[in-house]
């Protein structure tokens, strides 16, 4: 039995540990705690949570002053405002500075609780990518999240960390070690590339596992960070099978499948199928009938890599 | 309480002068730049830098210095000038300000220029950014004080008022904001169009819980008894609206909205530094600004 467990768990009980073992850690939230579960860090270090109220521009405000200080202050919000809200202050006080802000993307995507399209984030990727100075992380399960957070913690500088809301496969291995900016094969194979971040990496291996069904062999590549790219694993992963298909749960333009495009186009093009969200806002609804509706489940990630298959057969 | 002798007095008069100098001599020469607005925080800034505030110029990073946040970026110029003047940097480096390659950016940079504790220039932000700062220095027991300057027609943006609600909240007495109520924006305040004013600002920080001075913001004694009085008050952050004039100190631009932003002609330049009892300076600008920009 696959363990489950939600980022958001994992990255609230990591969070805590890694305030116990450095007193820099502080964490900032607008109202959002018991969604987040950063309430967990205030129960336990208190003198360390500070509530900024439903104001989320100021309060990656205070996190730049904070961290002018020597502070490594985590802001908690949902991705839909952290990366629209707050984007003007986090561009002039927390970008281009530079500063040491971790800035936390929940709920990110689709699957956001039944809160329908003003929740949902499917361009806070393709913001990220293109502000300077951003590193942008999203981790595929909870295991992930935690090491990731470690990474973050030693890196010195502003981070964008997106994480999803519940319970996910966990499918990294025990001693599987998170270095920003390197992806992870998930499974090799040489008929078609699977190449997924985030949550849906994890749907991308169920794909590969239907399209194992019919014998064809899928060699997946999960990109944890989207921002720096693994240039090279995702050159190697494409030259492989010579056939790319990326899948997110984000739009398509502009995240993990416009930057896939972006670096095989220009070093190796490939025939490549993009499967995210199409240039359309989402609506409120059970997280299946949504992943259904707007093609994210891994029966479309593998129908894609049929798609692709059967073009290049013709 | 202290008392500004005669001869310091003609001194910092002296120095506001040089200093509006700088501002209206570097703005025409760079043809860009934010000269009313900067004209209007020249005692101010000269109070903080020359006495109010623990700085050491020659370690613009020293760790419990106090901070300063000009959170109306915009009147970089204006800083630069008085952080040169203390010695933070040559004087003659101003007369690179808004050119490619320079430390004088046209909004400051904490990365390149040093004595900016905060880069700025989006309005509204550099308070919640102050207001971060105070925190911390609270959470880490740290002494230093925390200075922002913002401006009235930057109070129109929401985030001001956030950042003034959390700090009362806060109770960030190691917090003083100065506000440069010049009652003058980018497109007027009266005319020709009227943009919302911050109308009774006193009562409305008051409201939020701060502790509120209203001063002549170019009255030396005025500015250093307002930051003592701030200094001394406790369990509150203090906002001192600072009654000044945009474009102070040349008469055609005293409270005219055009001169938010206006470079002037080389005709109002000199009749600027004529007003302000100074020369024009003698060595063309563009070989001074190769000087500095090759020291580096």
């Amino acid at each position: 039995m696959t363990e489950m467990i939600a980022q958001r768990v994992a990255f609230a009980q990591t969070l805590i540990e890694l305030g116990r073992e450095n007193e820099k850690i502080v964490v900032l939230d607008a109202d959002l705690a018991t969604s987040t579960l950063v309430d967990k860090f205030a129960e336990a270090l208190p003198e360390r949570f500070f509530e900024m109220g439903i104001a989320e521009q100021n309060m990656f405000g205070v996190a730049a002053g904070m961290a002018t200080l020597g502070i490594i202050p985590f802001c908690s919000t949902f991705a839909c405002f952290t990366a629209k809200r707050a984007l003007d202050q986090i561009r002039v006080l927390i970008a281009q500075p530079k500063l040491n802000v971790k800035m936390i993307g929940a709920y990110s995507g689709i699957l956001t609780g039944k809160t329908g399209k003003t929740h949902q984030s499917v361009e806070d990727i393709a913001v990220f990518r293109a502000m300077p100075h951003i590193v942008t992380i999203a981790p595929v399960d909870g295991r992930e999240v935690a090491l990731a957070l470690r990474a973050m913690v030693d890196y010195q500088g502003p981070i964008y960390l997106r994480l999803t809301r519940d319970p996910c496969p966990v499918i990294v291995d025990d001693d599987y070690v998170f270095t920003i900016g390197k992806a992870l094969l998930l499974r090799d194979g040489s008929d078609v590339t699977i190449i997924g971040t985030g949550e849906q990496s994890q749907r991308c291996l169920v794909a590969a596992e239907i399209l194992a069904e019919q014998n064809i062999q899928a060699h997946v590549l999960h990109v944890p960070t989207i921002k720096p790219l693994d240039v090279e694993a995702i050159i190697a992963a494409g030259v492989k099978t010579g056939l790319v298909v990326t899948a997110e749960d984000h739009s398509i333009i502009g995240g993990l499948g416009g930057a896939v495009a972006e670096v095989l186009g220009e070093h190796n093009p490939l025939p490549i199928k993009r499967v995210g969200w199409p240039d359309i806002f989402g609506e409120s609804g059970a997280n299946d009938d949504l992943l259904d509706k707007y093609g994210l489940t891994p029966e479309q990630v593998a129908k894609a890599a049929m798609e692709l298959l059967q073009r290049r057969r013709r | 309480m202290f008392r500004l002798e005669t001869e310091q007095l003609e001194k910092w008069t002296d120095l506001a002068q040089r200093v509006r100098k700088e501002i209206v001599s570097n703005v025409h020469d760079a043809q860009g730049g934010h000269i009313g607005g900067s004209l209007s925080v020249v005692e101010l800034l000269i109070a903080l830098y020359f006495k109010i505030m623990r700085i050491d110029p020659q370690n613009p990073d020293w760790e419990d210095r106090d901070r300063f946040i000009l959170s109306k970026g915009h009147a970089s110029i204006g800083l630069y000038t008085v952080l040169a003047e203390r010695g933070f940097f040559q004087t003659q480096e101003l007369c690179s300000f808004d050119v490619c390659g320079s430390r004088m950016q046209a909004h400051p940079c904490m990365l390149v220029t040093p004595g900016i504790d905060m880069s700025t220039g989006s309005l509204g932000q550099g308070l919640s950014a102050g207001a971060g700062i105070a925190l911390g220095a609270k959470l880490f027991k740290k002494n230093f004080l925390t200075y922002v300057m913002i401006g009235d027609g930057e109070a129109q943006e929401g985030q001001i008022w956030e950042a003034i609600m959390m700090a009362s909240h806060y109770r960030l007495d190691n917090l003083i904001t100065i506000m440069d109520y010049n009652k003058v924006q980018l497109y007027g305040h009266q005319k020709p169009t009227p943009t919302p004013p911050l109308t009774d600002a006193k009562a409305k920080f008051e409201a939020f819980g701060w502790h509120t001075l209203e001063i002549d913001g170019h009255n030396y004694q005025a500015i250093l008894d307002a930051c003592q009085e701030a200094k001394e008050t406790k369990g509150v952050p203090t906002m001192i609206i600072a009654d000044t004039i945009k474009g102070k100190g040349v008469s055609f631009m005293e409270g005219r909205y055009e001169w938010h932003a206006k470079v002037p002609s080389d005709e109002e330049c000199q009749m600027a530094l004529k007003e302000l009892d100074c020369l024009p300076r003698k060595c063309p600008p563009g070989e001074l600004v190769k000087e500095v920009l090759s020291n580096d």
